[in-house]
Formats: C-alpha cells, structure tokens, sequence
C-alpha cells in the first residue's frame, strides 16, 4: 500500500496510539488522579465526633488560614519549608553542577568509582540515612566531634540537632549529601551530550577549562539546571520522611524543623493522644498540592518560556 | 491409578483444602489486634498455651503492628471492616472515639469486671462512667532506676525526699565518674512523660490536683505546675552534655553501659535493663519536698482490651476476656513483662525484684494518672502535645517556668471551657 501523506498516516496509526496509552492512562487516573481529587473533595468535608460526614464548604481552609493556632503551624512549616528548599537551591544544585562539571573533564581518572560514590548515598533508605548522622552528630557516641578535634575545631560542636536554630539546616544538609546524586547524574548526562567539537574550538582558541564550562558548558545545560530545580522544589514541597525519621511528627524542638509533610501527618493520622482529623488533613494536602501546583505553573510559564535551547 | 485421575484427585483435594481454610480460620477463632509487637513471643509461648489449657477449642491467634502506626491501622481496619475480634485499647480518647463509632462493645455485663477498681476501669469508660469498653490490663509506674554502683563511688544513699536527691546527684557530679542523670529532650516525649508527669504529681497531690484541672479549679499558673517546671529546668545542670541532641535510645544506652548514676523512668524500662545492664540496679519513686507526709505516684493505666462490635466471634471473645479477669492472666501477664503491672485486684507475686520494688509504691504511695491523659487532650492545641514540646523547652532553657505555665494554660483555655 502507498503513502498517502501524514494525515492518512495518523488515522491508521490512532488505535494503536490509544492501545499504548491505555494502560499507563487507566493506571495513572486510578492511582494518581482519582485519589487527588478525592482528597480534594474531602477537604470540603467534615466529621463531627461519632457522627456522619458533612458538606462544610470552606471552613477547613478558613480553620486552617484564618485560625490563629492553626494558621501560625502552617505558615511556620510553609517557611521551613521554603528554607529547606533554599538550603537545596543554594547548596546542593551548585556542588551537583561543580561536581559534574568536574567529571566531564576528559583528563580525570578514576571517573566511574567518584561517580559511584556520589550516586550511593541515594540509594540508602531515607530512616537508615537519618539514622546514620543522627549517629555521627550525637553528642555522645558520635564521631563528629572527633573528625572536628582533629582539624583543631572541637570548641565549633554542638547538639545541633537538637536546637532550634541548627535543627533545620542540619537535616536539610542531611538531605543534600543525600541527594546530590541526582543533579549530578542529570547535568552529568547533559554535559557528556556537549560535541567535543565545540569544547575543542574553544581550546584552540585559548580558553581555560573553567572559561569553557561557564561560557559554553554551562550556557547549553542551563535547560536541565531548570528541570533540575523543579524537580527539587517539587520533592522538598514533598518531603517528609527524613524529619519524621529523626525528629518525628512532632518535629521539635518547638516545631522549628517541622514542614508540611510532617504537618500534614500529624493532622490526618493524628499523633499520640491528638486524634486525627482526614479532612482537615486533606485540607492541609490541598494547600500543599496548589502550593507545588503555583510554584510548577511559574516555572512553566515564566521560566521553561525563556529558556535559550540551542541546537547541537 | 492412572496419573490423570492422580492429578484430578490431587486438584480437587487441593480446591478443597482452600475453600475450607477460611471456613475453618473463622469457626472460633480470635485474632488480637495489639500495638506491642514487642511482646508476641509472651502471647505465643505463655499466654495464649496457658487459655487454650482451659479451653483447647479456641484459637487464639496475636497479631501486632508497629506502635507508631497502630492508631491509623486500626480506624482503617474498622473502617474497611477487617478489624481482629480482640482490639488492644489505647487508654482515654482513642479508644472512647472507636467506643462512640459503634466498633467497640460495651463490656459491664463480663463476668469478673468488679475484679478491677473505678480508677482501673477511668480510662476506658464513657465520661459519666456509665459504660466500660475495654477490659484493664496493665498500668506502668513512674520513678527513678539509680545505678547501685555509682551510688556506692559517690557514696551516697538512696534518696527519700527531694532535698536528699538534689544533694546526692550533686555529689555524683562532683565525683565525675558517672553522668549524674541520663536522659535527653531530642524526642520532646521524655520530658514530658518521664519529667513532667514523673515529678508532678509531688507537687499537685496527684488525683487532687489531677481532677481540679479538668474542673478548672487549677490552672497551669498555679504553684504547683509553676513549681514541678521549676524543678524539672534544674534538672539541665546534671544531664550529659549536648542533651538536646540525646534521643530515647540514647539515654537508656548510657544508663545501661553503666555511664549514669540516675535514669528517670517508666517501669516499662526494666526488661531492657534487665537484658543489657551488668551492674545491679534498683529503683526509688520521686522524692516528695522534706516533711510533706504523702508521696504520690504516677501509676497510668496504659492498655486495656476491647471486643470489635462486629466480631463473628463476639461468644469465643467473651469467654477469652472473662478468663482475663481470672487471677491466672494477672500473675502471668504481671511477671512475663516486668513493669507492665496487672490492674485486677487480685495479689500477683512478681519475681522480678525492681518491678516487685515500682509496685509496692502503691502501698505506701497516693497513685494518679498522667493529668493531660483524661478530657483535657481532646481539643486543639493538644494538651499532651503541648507539654511534650514545653517540657523539652523548659529543660532547654528555652523559655522560663513562668512562661511555660502560661504557654501551658492559653493552649488548653482556647478550647476547654471550664479554664475560660
């Protein structure tokens, strides 16, 4: 049979699109949608004590927003969360570029056992790494204080885990050394994807190798430093499990290190003697899914837009 | 036999056996619903053999989950209809909660309930006592364990009022061969429980103040509380450096290495000491001021057994709860676990020296419940939650007695009515 064109082509094609797309589709509205927007419509709702489900409207978002006690936890953990990511931002996606910058360079050896090294720590489970340096920055059986006496800084440690200003910048470069795998593997690939021609050209034209990776390098990967960052302002927005881990649903001391996650925890499932209460859980969901929701919606609109793409 | 009659045979043999095995898994038997995961050897090797001696028709089979997830496990298991016939109680509103969805069964008509007292029953009744839904098993007490060896380095004895335990755990420190109190504020629920509610009720006349709290006749302004955060913020002076950082595991590991002369406790500590200390260790309850006639223990019912209102099985799990009442399950129950202490009326021997020392407290002791456990954590902020996080503050130094009073009060006067 003859080509007819593309039209012709579609047309025959379209059943078999919809074949492929029918289990992923069916699958993903089934576990990720259909619960999402049951969770939102839950949130519409309440359950007095020992009685049924009523239609509220929008009094567990005003209980949440406009309750003083209510609205002071989650603008604490709104910030707490903001600094989390900001600690990412600042730390952990620069060292991933630095690192994977220094990884490309043609002349390093022993490039696959660094790469495997700084790829490990993201395997471990989330609990086990929170375990670990709990461990090493304990005040009593760690070694951090020794690795400190060493390099002469005994007098710098500290309980910092345990106070309120150390707290969440601790745990959040406990997060960082372990997923800074995951920047470096993504602009890591990118970088390998640059043509030799082009860093050549540059070479032969005089250029250093740090000229060459902030004039070329880093030009042609900023699109993946983009993706980069939304994937960590949608996994910090996300997180939960490594302050659970170590400084559980409380997230103290007095709540300086707790983030929506553990909010939200504590809200649905309730903790200790604090029942729990699933639509005002569900709320403080929503509020967090519109709150990953603006800040995806920006990066779409104002960032992804610009983006120089160059073709290779 | 050829082998495809073999085969036809072996097959419905097979479907046979698998359409009975439901059938035979419902004909009576009970399934326990339990957070202690870490006692299922003691239900499997001495508990459940002991029952089954009197009644080897019904299968009793325990079935734990993690701590830390049974409260949402459970709503969702009643919900979904898969709940076990026999649901371990946690004591005052969780329980009183599924009591009022209709998953627990009221429990008065048991035979052998008049075996447990009214303070026993509190925790797992309505609010105007009218019914029980859970069947008392155990309370743990509160005190101090102390490290026989270093009491002896320092030389110094066993503490009998507050002024006495102050100058000894000073003396301790001045020694400097022991950590004079092992324990840290990094979980936030030390402070509170083995602090706060372990010291306290000296100072409040345990179910005195206990009850004008929940009428509002006390609020966490007065004296007492003020005092029990004043005493607990001096405690910073003789805990290990960096406690802010030390976490549960932390302070029984130091106690237990042998590295602290003081562990402030719950009796639930005793079988961890018992399988890791080498030295020998003993136990005294907290100190009252010198001169006050009465001491006061913090001795808080803790866990209860309730009977799933939907259970096929409702006749089997009667049967197992009334044994229960039975003096057998107390002395079993009582010395499988030492520190979980039965709370029948009957007399248990418990051979376990430092549980047999926590429970003779009642003797000479006034004993009394966690005050936020009872109506005062049913609203938001949560009280219980509130001082877990103020307790840990107080020791921090974070903010003073003073304001941890106030802090206190203002969390429970926005929702609880008589403290308005």
């Amino acid at each position: 049979m003859a080509h007819s064109g593309p039209m012709t082509d579609w047309r025959k094609a379209k059943l078999p699109v919809f074949a492929f797309l029918a289990p992923a589709t069916i699958i993903y509205t089934l576990f990720m949608i259909y619960p999402l927007i049951d969770s939102i419509r839950l949130s519409f709702y309440s359950t007095p004590s020992g009685g049924e489900m009523a239609f509220v409207g929008f009094d567990n978002y005003r209980t949440i927003l406009g309750d003083p006690d209510w609205s002071a936890t989650f603008w604490n953990s709104f910030w707490n969360n903001m600094k989390f990511f900001a600690v990412h931002m600042l730390v952990q996606n620069p060292i991933g570029i630095a690192l994977a910058g220094i990884l490309s360079l043609p002349q390093l050896r022993f490039r696959n056992t660094y790469r495997t090294m700084m790829i490990m720590p993201t395997m471990l489970s989330v609990v086990l790494v929170g375990f670990i340096w709990q461990l090493i920055l304990s005040p009593v059986w760690g070694v951090g204080v020794d690795i400190l006496d060493i390099f002469g800084l005994k007098s710098l440690f500290g309980p910092w885990l345990g106070k309120e200003g150390s707290a969440l910048i601790t745990l959040s470069f406990i997060s960082v050394w372990q997923w800074v795998g995951i920047p470096l593997m993504l602009i890591y690939a990118a970088l390998l994807a640059i043509p030799d021609d082009l860093v050549d050209a540059a070479i032969v034209d005089g250029a250093t190798h740090f000229e060459v990776f902030l004039h070329i390098k880093l030009p042609l990967v900023l699109p993946t430093i983009a993706m980069v960052s939304i994937l960590t302002f949608v996994g910090n927005f996300n997180a939960f499990d490594l302050i659970y881990a170590v400084k559980g649903a409380l997230a103290g001391p007095n709540f300086s290190t707790d983030i929506m996650g553990t909010l939200f925890y504590r809200t649905f499932f309730g903790y200790q003697l604090q029942l729990g209460d699933p639509s005002l859980g569900a709320t403080v969901a929503s509020l967090m899914f519109l709150i990953i929701l603006a800040g995806v919606l920006f990066y779409l609109f104002a960032v992804q837009r610009r983006l120089a793409r160059y073709q290779l | 036999m050829s082998n495809k009659v073999f085969a036809k045979g072996l097959a419905a043999a097979l479907a046979a056996s698998v359409a009975l095995v439901p059938l035979m898994a419902s004909a009576g038997e009970l399934v326990i619903e339990s957070w202690r995961n870490d006692d299922i050897d003691i239900w499997n090797d001495q508990i459940i053999p002991a029952f089954n001696k009197e009644y080897p028709e019904i299968k009793v089979t325990f079935s734990p989950t993690p701590p830390t997830d049974y409260n949402a496990l459970i709503n969702a298991k009643f919900a979904g209809g898969t709940a076990g016939d026999l649901i371990t109680c946690r004591p005052f509103d969780a329980s009183l909660e599924l009591y009022k969805q209709g998953n627990l069964a009221p429990l008065d008509d048991i035979k052998g309930m008049d075996n447990f007292s009214d303070v026993a029953k509190s925790a797992w009744q309505t609010d105007d006592g009218s019914a029980t839904f859970c069947l008392p098993m155990a309370s743990v007490i509160h005190g101090f364990i102390y490290n026989k060896e270093a009491f002896e380095a320092a030389g110094v004895e066993v503490p009998k009022t507050r002024e006495e335990f102050y100058a000894a755990l000073d003396k301790i420190k001045e020694e400097g061969s022991y950590i004079p109190m092992a324990m840290g504020t990094a979980d936030q629920w030390e402070a509170a429980t083995m602090g706060f509610q372990n010291i306290g009720p000296n100072y409040w006349k345990g179910e005195e103040g206990r009850k004008a709290l929940i009428d509002g006749n006390q609020k966490f302004t007065d004296k007492p509380y003020i005092d029990t955060f004043t005493e607990l913020a001096s405690w910073s002076n003789y805990l290990p450096d960096g406690y802010e950082a030390i976490s549960y595991p932390d302070a029984q590991n130091l106690f237990s290495l042998g590295r602290a002369a003081v562990y402030p406790a719950g009796s639930w500590d005793i079988s961890l000491f018992n399988s890791q200390a080498e030295f020998e260790f003993g136990a005294f309850p907290p100190p009252p001021a010198a001169g006050s006639d009465t001491c006061y223990i913090s001795d808080h019912t803790d866990i209860a057994l309730g009977l799933n209102a939907k259970s096929p099985n409702a006749a089997e799990a009667k049967i197992f709860l009334e044994w229960m009442t039975g003096s057998e399950f107390a002395s079993l129950y009582s010395n499988a676990l030492p520190g979980f202490f039965s709370l029948s009326n009957h007399k248990v021997e418990i051979s376990d020296p430092v549980a047999n020392e926590f429970v003779s407290w009642r003797q000479k002791c006034e004993s009394t419940i966690r005050n936020s456990y009872q109506i005062l954590s049913r609203g938001t902020p949560n009280l219980e939650n509130e001082l877990w996080n103020i307790s840990a503050q107080v020791i921090n130094g974070t903010v003073t007695p003073e304001e941890a009073g106030q802090a206190t009060e203002a969390g429970l006067a926005k929702w609880y009515a008589p403290h308005q």
